[in-house]
């Protein structure tokens, strides 16, 4: 379709009075979770000073990834060019019916499942209805009374540095919905445009119970929401694109009181410590809140069932054969390799990426000892990822080849560590497999990485190091035996990392000790 | 000065009818002649047969038939005003291009409805005509598609001769309502054709095209077909495809047809009926030919229908019910079957309130996408809220304002259980008192309208008394039942006599029920 038939041009001059939607989609679609949540535990802490406490609820949108619409088939692309991805039904033309995309509805029941939802058999869609250019019908397409699923809860384990912590929060719903378009403003603010790309793309949305008391709490409860979506593949949760969007609800109350005080966001009045009910828009660029919209609650969306769709009506069969073909979750994932041994830390760390769980329990089905596998993927492959900004699925180390890596320092081929310190030889090793790739095996022999092995070669280096280094051997003598590792450091330098050691250690111990 | 319209004329004269007009429909004439044994005028009478014959045999071209209908049209035209707009030069080159066709590959080019002119509601989109549903807010539009049922008539071989008037976006009974132009009953061109179709009707009564599509909503096929005195076909809910027809009422709506018998009506249902993958609220229940239902006039007469069970619904022949239409009735009920049964639908006059409530509720919501920012009427403004209503106070006429007023206030927070819960449990009611009824009936009958056509302006100003008049429709749509209006008699009135319509309901996708009858 022609881009310039409907590419619409408002004119008029001050932009202020309805630009506060657009400006809200602005400020809290990109980042969404980070930046209302930064908010949210900055006034939380605040709150806790004056004896109150903060009750948050979040409500959430997950854009889905579907090939199509959700109830037309026009593709989504974020940043294509405006008005490319539109055609007569979602630009609202007369005439036009919404045909539901059933992927829409695959997607909503996965996430009800891994929210541990009851899902609703038969559910509808309704009508919710206000006026605003970017919403081509004057409705949107939505469910209201009844979600396609409710009543579940989202677990997570809060992280280390905030005290760890298992937490459970309630999820009220999920339900479908369809994305609105955006309006473009000019920069003289005399016009704007609407680009209906993202209208009707399917969104779900997710209402949480309001659990959450803490700042932190909230983050993790986002974060871990966008792990789900995208441990389902459901959404690629990009808070940038904004595929993840978070509505942040604090109320307050002073501690102790059961009932809710007034909703939404705290304010100071002026002078008098007056509570007013608003909605507050995050600014990145000052870090700070400011009202945007005061008394929420007074819209009347005039809700009624969407007469040009029939109900939602699933069976267990469908629900079934979706159950089964879900991923372990991170919940699932955090237990699994706590029972594992791991420590917490390691848990978190482990699980918590999609990515990095997919490599380590690779790694694991080659046969490498949990422990160990955690260890490299958490210590220098962590710190090489961080170094050169990579993600775990970018670099040319293979899982295989992590596992085999790990079998040799275990068979004693290769030195792993010589006290607590990797050694140097190792690191060696592995940066070569993470930036250039290959096997353990030929990077060994190609870069003459062998371990010294052997009892004589190494016998030399110790003796050479004692020799050398009189005045620690006294002191070792005279009882300060810590300084073995001193000496074993040392050899291993002079052996550019190779020397076996465990012979190591026990020729410099017999060496140290004898007399 | 137009010269003075007689449409009873003009059907009479048509030469191609074997049988005069008013007698093919009469049953029963409270003006004239003897009841017929049948109401159902058969193959025989046929103007598509007619048309395809022609063809078959080379007796006429496609372009001498349209070039017929079209001189008509432009004679008539200026007195009915059906047409909202003629598409005569594209017409014109359709049926040279048929008839090209007919010459390079012979009979097999023909589609079912090959060379047929057809009026089309103009809230029904297509692609190369403008489409405004009698709206100014639409004045101008031109939708980049065709309607699931005009594509389907194009694909059979149907020519669209132009876009008929309406009520606004078929609100309304009178076709008074359109913003364009005022559509004359062809009986009598001081009287309403009924709406909101009344364009596909008149059109179809004064010959200015074959058969064409209309929409019905409470009434809107059904109640124009009985003024103007044609065939008129509303079928169950979701028999044929919704997409492209601008929505009204959505759990209503229903594209329907108009015939000048009943088998023409009938074609024209099997060739747009059927499960469309763009309307998700169609029916996927395989579509019978209901025309090859009929059963030809000459075998009729020697059975009649005797194994059917037929109930005259109570409630519509009693108060506020026009004397001379119950008589017609009872009459023509009289000669479907020996004794015309009684039955009763309790929840009746329910159903009328209940209706404008869901109608004028799904309206409000349908109606939110004509706010002149993607297309149609925009209204140069200062700030949005003074552009969407700015556009919308003068795109929309006052009717319209008025149901959108209505339904926004019935679905309001505090006011949505009293109004549009009530109406939809009055709706579950009114189904199920016709469920009841329809499993001791094969057919329900009733007057389509409690009077015959009235005058042009007579309710204008009286928006209460016009609703009152969907009494004896909006149940079925309420039911989402499928029902057929076929001309049953006469009232005085007008120069000669004024049609009288009898409504004939069956159960949900019983259509051939019906048309056989
Ligand atoms: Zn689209």
């Amino acid at each position: 379709m022609n881009a310039g038939l409907f590419f619409t041009t408002l004119h008029r001059p001050p932009l202020a009075r309805f630009t506060t939607r657009a400006e809200s989609a602005q400020a809290t679609e990109p980042k969404a979770a980070p930046q209302s949540i930064q908010m949210a535990t900055k006034e939380a802490a605040q709150l806790k000073m004056q004896g109150f406490e903060a009750v948050i609820g979040i409500e959430t949108h997950v854009q889905l990834s579907t090939v199509t619409k959700a109830f037309c088939s026009c593709p989504y692309n974020y940043g294509s060019q405006p008005n490319s991805t539109i055609c007569p039904t979602c630009m609202g033309h007369p005439g036009t019916l919404p045909v539901l995309n059933e992927k829409v509805v695959e997607c909503a029941v996965k996430l009800g499942l891994a929210l541990n939802c009851e899902i609703s058999m038969t559910s509808k869609f309704d009508r919710k209805q206000y006026f605003y250019p970017d919403l081509p019908k004057g409705y949107q397409i939505s469910q209201f009374d009844i979600p396609i699923a409710k009543k579940g809860y989202i677990d997570l384990d809060l992280p280390m540095e905030f005290g760890g912590g298992h937490k459970k929060f309630g999820i009220t719903r999920v339900h479908m919905e369809e994305d609105a378009g955006k309006l473009l403003h000019s920069d003289s603010g005399s016009y704007s445009q609407v680009d209906l790309n993202r209208a009707g793309v399917p969104l779900l949305e997710i209402v949480s119970e309001p659990d959450m008391r803490t700042g932190i709490e909230a983050a993790e409860y986002g974060a871990e929401l966008q792990r789900i979506v995208r441990y389902l593949g459901v959404s690629n949760g990009n808070m940038q694109e904004g595929s993840l969007r978070c509505d942040v609800n604090v109320s307050v109350r002073p501690f102790g009181q059961s009932e809710f005080g007034t909703k939404i966001l705290l304010h100071k009045e002026g002078q008098a410590d007056q509570i007013v009910q608003e909605t507050r828009l995050w600014d990145e660029s000052s870090q700070k809140t400011f009202t945007m919209r005061k008394k929420e609650g007074l819209a009347d969306y005039r809700y009624f069932p969407e007469p040009d769709l029939p109900e939602v009506v699933l069976n267990n069969d469908y629900i079934d054969e979706i159950h089964k073909s879900m991923p372990e979750l991170p919940e699932a994932k955090r237990r699994r390799y706590e029972n594992m041994g791991l420590s917490m830390q390691d848990v978190l760390f482990l699980a918590n990426d999609d990515n990095v769980a997919r490599f380590f329990d690779s790694t694991l089905e080659h046969g490498s000892d949990a422990k160990l596998a955690a260890n490299w993927i958490m210590g220098d492959i962590a710190a090489y990822l961080k170094n050169e900004k990579l993600t775990i699925d970018e670099i040319k180390l293979s899982p295989l080849e992590l596992s085999e890596l790990i079998a040799s320092i275990k068979n004693g081929t290769i030195s792993g560590k010589i006290g607590k310190e990797a050694s140097p030889y190792f690191v060696l090793i592995l940066v070569e497999l993470i930036a250039n790739g290959g096997t353990v095996k030929a990077v060994i022999e190609e870069k003459d990485l062998v371990q010294i092995a052997d009892p004589a070669a190494i016998e030399a280096m110790v003796d050479k190091v004692i020799a050398d280094n009189p005045k620690q051997l006294e002191q070792y003598r005279a009882g300060k035996t810590k300084l073995q590792g001193f000496f074993a450091g040392q050899v291993m330098k002079a052996s550019k990392g190779k020397a076996n050691p465990v012979l190591l250690n026990k020729i410099l111990g017999e060496k140290l000790n004898a007399n | 000065m137009p010269p003075p319209l007689q449409a009873h004329r003009l059907l009479i004269s048509h030469r191609r009818l074997p049988t005069p007009a008013r007698r093919r429909f009469s049953a029963v004439s409270s003006v004239q002649s003897p009841p017929a044994k049948t109401l159902a005028p058969g193959p025989a009478t046929s103007s598509i047969l007619s048309i395809r014959g022609s063809l078959l045999s080379g007796e006429r071209t496609a372009a001498e038939i349209t070039a017929e209908y079209l001189s008509r049209l432009r004679r008539t035209e200026p007195s009915v005003r059906s047409f909202i707009h003629v598409a005569d030069s594209d017409a014109v080159r359709e049926a040279e291009e048929l008839d090209r066709r007919i010459a390079s590959e012979g009979k097999d080019a023909l589609g079912p409805l090959a060379g047929v002119l057809v009026g089309v509601k103009d809230n029904l989109c297509t692609a190369n005509m403008p489409s405004t549903g009698g709206s100014r807010i639409l004045e101008g539009y031109r939708p980049a598609y065709d309607a699931t049922a005009v594509r389907r008539l194009r694909e059979a071989g149907a020519i669209v001769v132009g876009k008929t008037n309406l009520d606004e976006f078929g609100m309304g009974s009178t076709t008074e309502g359109s913003a364009f132009q005022v559509t004359t009953n062809p009986w009598d061109e001081s009287r309403v054709p009924g709406g909101s179709s009344g364009g596909s009707a008149s059109a179809v009564s004064a010959r200015q095209c074959v058969v064409s599509l209309g929409s019905d909503t409470g009434g809107s096929v059904r109640q124009p077909a009985s003024f103007c005195g044609v065939v008129g076909l509303k079928p169950t809910y979701g028999r044929v495809s919704r997409f492209g027809l601008m929505a009204y009422a959505s759990s209503l709506d229903v594209v329907g047809c108009f015939g000048s018998s009943v088998f023409d009506t009938a074609t024209i249902l099997s060739v747009v009926a059927g499960h469309d993958k763009m309307d998700s609220t169609s029916s996927s229940q395989n579509v019978p030919d209901y025309a090859s239902e009929l059963v030809p006039l000459d075998s009729l007469e020697s059975k009649p229908l005797n194994g059917l069970r037929i109930g005259i619904i109570q409630e519509t022949l009693g108060e506020g019910v026009d004397s001379g239409v119950a008589s017609s009735i009872k009459a023509a009920t009289s000669h479907l079957e020996q004794l015309g049964s009684v039955v009763s639908l309790p929840s009746f006059s329910l159903g009328l309130p209940a209706y404008y409530i869901l109608a004028s509720s799904e309206a409000s919501s349908n109606l939110s996408r004509y706010d002149g920012i993607r297309y149609g009427r925009q209204v140069s403004a200062d700030d949005l809220s003074e552009l969407y209503g700015e556009s919308r106070a003068n795109g929309l006429g006052h009717e319209v304002k008025m149901r959108i007023l209505m339904g926004t206030y019935a679905l309001s927070a505090g006011y949505y259980d009293a109004y549009y819960k009530r109406a939809q449990q009055v709706r579950t009611l009114v189904q199920e008192s016709f469920e009841d009824a329809l499993k001791r009936f094969d057919i329900l009958v009733s007057p389509a309208a409690p009077s015959a056509a009235y005058k042009i302006g007579e309710k204008i100003n009286d928006p209460l008394a016009m609703y009152a008049g969907d009494i004896m429709t909006v149940n079925v749509n309420l039911a989402g039942l499928p029902a057929l209006v076929v001309p049953c008699g006469f009232v005085e009135g007008g120069p000669a006599g004024l049609p009288v319509g009898l409504q004939m309901i069956g159960s949900p996708f019983s259509e051939e029920i019906a048309v056989c009858v």
